[in-house]
């Protein structure tokens, strides 16, 4: 084999070669690869966003809780930007020179990545200071406004149920694809749970334009616009009035009261104190430093974040497990001598007549009673060994929705802690413990961790005498039905006929002789309760109290949880008989108690700890 | 033989209608990259725009076209090729001092209302200068002294251009190394040459051992080819290819990288350059006659050194903003001034194009401004785009129509003063053609050069319809007798 070539031809084949090599590579860009033809369109054509308005946020009654105003962001095009009068548009937007100089050195070492698009300049401007600007806006080529709409709050309530809104950062879009910088989205609270609903959809105006982003019409008469779906309105479970109410008598005080109604499950109230204010929510990002090096971290929602042990009202729950179990009746009596002991465990208690009843015990909170209760639960001999009875009484404790989230739609709610079998054996050793090592859990201390939202949650399964509903914000209407989550009767593991004999216990707390309530009578109002105080190793102990009124067809189902505030009757039943005096008469007519809390002040008795992670 | 009449109608029409198609053409495609808001295609008559004026420019083109074919008689060229070369050199010299700025580079000059690009004009003369020199009798390319003078003849224009910072329009001269190659240099100069720049992207844009690597497979093939053993050949390559992929892998290994302080490309190179060397220093004592054979490894060995040296001098003795110039013109980089943007939309213009094209006046990317320098370097996108595949593959074939039956009417020729001007014309626009279509598809770095009839500019159409005629003149001339 040997090839000729003259010269002239293989200058011929070279030149043949490269051009076959330029006409697949035409091939290859033009009719294979598509990346081309795309950004093309996303060159020529200009998107410009529609902002869809955010839906309304209403209470339970139609009030409006949270509704929007148009403000405007001024935006700017760089490379259309030619000298303007620097000067001017500080006038018009109250700015310092400095300032504007600052925006255009931050855009000239982007310039890069902006190429012809445009930056927001400043953001939120009033209208009156929008149509300063419209009225000149030919003196600043290059400077144009879009209209926005921000939130406004016409009660004062609710900071941190309601949640802000602000502007979504790269690790938002990271995982929200939908949503591109500048776009707005719901961050905490009702905001943040019902993003989807209240956001509304993006719409868009296409225009054709050019190279330096002139405008140069629009794209095919507007056929592929899209135009803004604005967000729905949400019907919330909140009862605005009764939200507010609350706050006030959280003022300067720390922890949470939730109310719920219990023959729905809806929550009426979330008091995370202190709390956001309202006033602050719409500007977020200009309150955040300060909201967040508050030492009382109002960002924090205690209400489903704080899980801390329940104390005395947990007798409630070991109460019924006790009956269930067949270790308890009504008129099993045990003694009490200011406390129960056993060898080296001592549990005290206050003094109070002895021997007494089941539902005496829970009237009087008789701790010793519920270390009888709790030892003969666990020392059952239906089960082979401890261990075995332990997890029988976790169930049941679990059944309550208590050790993990009951599920409910306020953002970020927190598990709890209820102890397993394993807890112990880290703790004492496998066998090494007994039904005296975890005397405590009779009292509602040790190792356990309920929210608020738990605790109202148990206020109104024990109303419900033996179920209880998902807590939940959202009401469902056509369109939205609620989710079969919060439809469902969830059922505790103790039978409901055991629960009138709480009830009562319940009652005569509030009623009967001895009873730790009687700061809870409400008038008119039959009211069950239960106050706890919870100790706590860091200072005061927390004040509790949960109670669900009227005692028949119970309307309103309430749990405080007041730190630092001592004992259950001081601070925390004054504050939940409020709630339901406010929420089934209308008005108040202890003023009296009414003063003392709203005046109380228990922020000094709270240790300042550093920011929560 | 039976003797035809000569007239004007023997001309070469073929390349005078490829020729007008792509002027009209490109006439066409300026106006619609600059139309504006004119919509009927009648607003191509508007002077004061850019389009108007082309049309004037192509008025004065084909009237000298004109000119050349019907007035200028064949000998001119050759008589005026020295006082013309000489003529031009001054005018570059002249533009280095007077000269207008423009981009970057001094390249324009003013005349009354005009304004003139003499390196368009410097291809002609020395296209007619070069010719004048090998047709004369006795020229040998062997020849030293004529090979001085072919040398001067090319390097004078080529270094007042590269002073000029016009490095695209000194590119081209290497176009006349085809020529060259045409009248009998060895081809192995140009193979030479091209694998010099080669192995100095390769070293710079991956690594000294893939550049090592690409000669050793070369050297092979070559050798392997030329004693007929084609099979066996692809066969070693292949097989050395394989060996050359695994090595680094090899080396990577923990056990030898722990002892192993040098990297591949250092490894590769000792070993293949012992080698190499090993069988230089045999053949020459035992085989004397193998010349070929010692001279390829002896290149071989000069291709290591190189590359290593380029290596060296990349990273040790350029200071950064010459490295950066370099990365920039290899596309490592994007360019500050935004080299990068103006690939990316070039591209994203002609690849929207798809097959068909959005249609005439209809580009969106070229007529809404996205592409730098459309009218005029990039003049190619509006074709890919407006046009779509048909169009540019359109383009692609009446050039490769021009370029080959220049070459093919040339090499006919007996007259050796109109081959070699023929040739030139056809390397130059084909060089032309392939650095520009190559930049606006990302084939070639963006070097500003006009492609030849299509771009806006009178300079280069001018340049190239006159260097078209008198080549159409002398070739219908050299067949009368």
């Amino acid at each position: 084999m040997k090839f000729y070539l003259s010269r002239r031809n293989t200058i011929l084949l070279v030149v043949f070669v490269i051009f076959v090599i330029i006409a697949v590579r035409l091939f290859t860009i033009q009719i294979l690869d598509d990346q081309y033809s795309v950004t093309s369109e996303n060159n020529a054509l200009k998107y410009v966003t529609i902002y869809p308005a955010r839906g309304r946020i209403l209470d339970r009654n139609g009030e409006t809780i949270v509704e929007n105003k148009i403000t405007y962001d001024i935006m700017v095009t760089p490379r259309q930007v030619s000298d303007f009068d620097t000067l001017a548009i500080c006038e018009i937007f109250g700015l310092t020179p400095q300032f504007v100089r600052e925006r255009f050195d931050s855009y000239s070492s982007n310039e890069r990545k902006i190429g012809f698009g445009s930056m927001p300049f400043l953001k939120q401007v009033s209208s009156e200071q929008y149509n300063a600007f419209a009225e000149k806006a030919f003196l600043f080529p290059g400077f144009d406004a879009v209209a926005r709409s921000a939130r406004v709050y016409p009660v004062n309530a609710g900071g941190n149920l309601i949640g802000y809104v602000s502007e979504v950062d790269r690790d938002y879009i990271e995982k929200h694809p939908d949503y591109k910088p500048g776009d707005y989205a719901g961050k905490t609270g009702i905001e943040r749970a019902y993003e989807h609903r209240l956001s509304g959809e993006k719409g868009y105006t296409v225009y054709y334009r050019d190279a330096r982003g002139r405008i140069k019409g629009h794209y095919e008469d507007g056929a592929m616009d899209k135009e803004a779906i604005a967000g729905s309105d949400i019907v919330t479970t909140i009862d605005a009035e009764l939200q507010s109410y609350g706050e006030t008598l959280m003022r300067n005080k720390v922890g949470s009261v939730v109310a719920i109604e219990p023959s729905t499950g809806e929550i009426l109230t979330l008091i995370s104190s202190p709390g956001i204010d309202v006033s602050q929510l719409a500007e977020i990002n200009k309150y955040y430093k300060e909201i967040s090096e508050n030492p009382y971290n109002p960002m924090f929602n205690r209400t489903v974040q704080s899980a801390q042990p329940p104390g005395s009202v947990f007798k409630l729950v070991n109460g019924l497990i006790g009956l269930q179990e067949g270790v308890l009746t009504r008129d099993t009596r045990y003694p009490c001598s200011r406390g129960y002991t056993n060898g080296k465990v001592h549990v005290g208690c206050h003094g109070h007549p002895s021997p007494i009843n089941l539902p005496q015990s829970i009237a009087m909170s008789c701790n010793a009673y519920y270390c009888y209760v709790l030892r003969n639960i666990m020392d059952n001999r239906k089960y082979d060994n401890i261990e075995e009875a332990f997890e029988k009484w976790r169930e049941y404790v679990c059944s309550f929705g208590f050790g993990h989230k009951l599920g409910s739609d306020v953002p970020y709610e927190l598990g709890g802690n209820v102890p397993t079998v394993n807890t112990y054996n880290k703790l004492h050793g496998k066998g090494r413990w007994k039904s005296l090592s975890i005397i405590s859990l009779s009292i509602g201390q040790g190792e356990l961790g309920c929210t608020p939202l738990h605790l109202a949650n148990l206020a109104a399964t024990i109303a419900n005498r033996g179920y209880y509903y998902v807590p939940h914000m959202i009401k469902g209407d056509e369109q939205y039905p609620l989710d079969s989550t919060y439809t469902v009767k969830n059922y505790t593991m103790v039978d409901p006929k055991y629960f009138p004999l709480i009830v009562e216990g319940m009652n005569q707390s509030v009623y009967g002789d001895g009873g730790t309530s009687h700061v809870a009578q409400v008038p008119g109002v039959n009211m069950c309760g239960k106050t706890g105080t919870a100790q706590n190793p860091h200072g005061d102990d927390h004040s509790v109290f949960i109670c669900f009124a009227p005692k028949d067809n119970p309307k309103i189902a309430v749990a405080a949880y007041i730190e630092n505030g001592g004992f259950g009757a001081t601070w925390a039943a004054p504050i939940a008989s409020l709630i339901v005096e406010k929420y089934l008469n209308g008005e108040i007519q202890r003023t009296e108690l009414e003063t003392r809390v709203k005046n109380g002040y228990l922020l000094n008795k709270v240790p300042v700890r550093r920011r929560r992670k | 033989m039976a003797i035809r009449k000569h007239t004007y109608r023997n001309l070469d029409w073929t390349l005078i209608i490829c020729y007008l198609i792509l002027v009209f053409f490109g006439w066409l495609n300026i106006f619609s990259v600059l139309h504006g808001d004119k919509t009927s295609i009648l607003g191509i008559f508007d002077f004061t725009q850019k389009y108007g004026m082309h049309l004037v420019w192509i008025i004065i083109s084909l009237t000298v076209a004109f000119l050349i074919i019907r007035v200028l008689p064949a000998n001119f060229w050759q008589g005026i090729a020295w006082p013309a070369y000489g003529g031009v050199i001054l005018l570059l010299m002249a533009t280095l001092v007077l000269g207008v700025s423009s981009h970057g580079s001094q390249s324009w000059i003013q005349i009354g209302g005009f304004r003139l690009q003499p390196a368009e004009f410097s291809k002609i003369t020395t296209a007619l200068a070069l010719a004048t020199v090998m047709s004369k009798y006795g020229f040998s390319i062997k020849n030293i002294s004529d090979i001085a003078k072919v040398a001067g003849l090319l390097l004078l224009p080529m270094a007042i251009i590269l002073l000029e910072n016009e490095t695209g329009s000194m590119l081209v001269y290497v176009g006349f190394l085809v020529v060259l190659y045409r009248e009998g240099m060895s081809g192995w100069i140009i193979t030479l040459g091209f694998l010099t720049v080669l192995e100095f992207i390769l070293t710079i844009i991956t690594s000294p051992y893939v550049a090592v690597s690409l000669g050793i497979c070369i050297f092979l093939l070559v050798y392997f080819f030329r004693r007929d053993e084609y099979i066996l050949g692809l066969i070693v390559v292949a097989l050395s290819v394989v060996a050359l992929v695994f090595i680094p892998k090899l080396l990577e290994i923990d056990a030898i990288a722990a002892i192993n302080p040098l990297p591949a490309a250092a490894w590769l190179s000792i070993i293949a350059g012992g080698v190499v060397l090993f069988f230089i220093v045999r053949l020459t004592l035992r085989f004397p006659r193998l010349k070929f054979e010692r001279n390829a490894l002896i290149v071989l060995l000069c291709g290591i050194l190189f590359v290593h040296s380029v290596q060296f001098f990349y990273n040790n003795v350029l200071q950064d903003h010459q490295r950066n110039r370099i990365d920039v013109f290899l596309g490592l980089v994007d360019d500050p001034k935004g080299v990068g943007y103006n690939l990316h939309q070039s591209m994203v213009a002609i690849g929207s194009g798809g097959l068909f094209g959005k249609g005439f006046m209809n580009g969106t990317q070229t007529s809404l401004g996205y592409v730098p320098e459309q009218e005029t370097d990039f003049i190619f996108c509006t074709i890919g785009e407006e046009w779509g595949l048909l169009g540019a593959l359109a383009v692609l074939v009446l050039y490769f129509v021009i370029i080959s039956r220049l070459i093919i009417l040339a090499d006919k020729t007996k007259d050796t003063f109109t081959r070699v001007f023929g040739y030139s014309v056809a390397m130059c626009i084909a060089v032309h053609v392939v650095i520009n279509i190559g930049m606006t598809i990302g084939l070639m770095p963006v070097i500003g050069i006009p492609l030849p009839y299509l771009s806006y500019g009178g300079s280069a159409l001018l340049a190239f319809t006159t260097m078209l005629a008198i080549f159409i003149k002398l070739e219908f001339d050299s067949r009368k007798i």
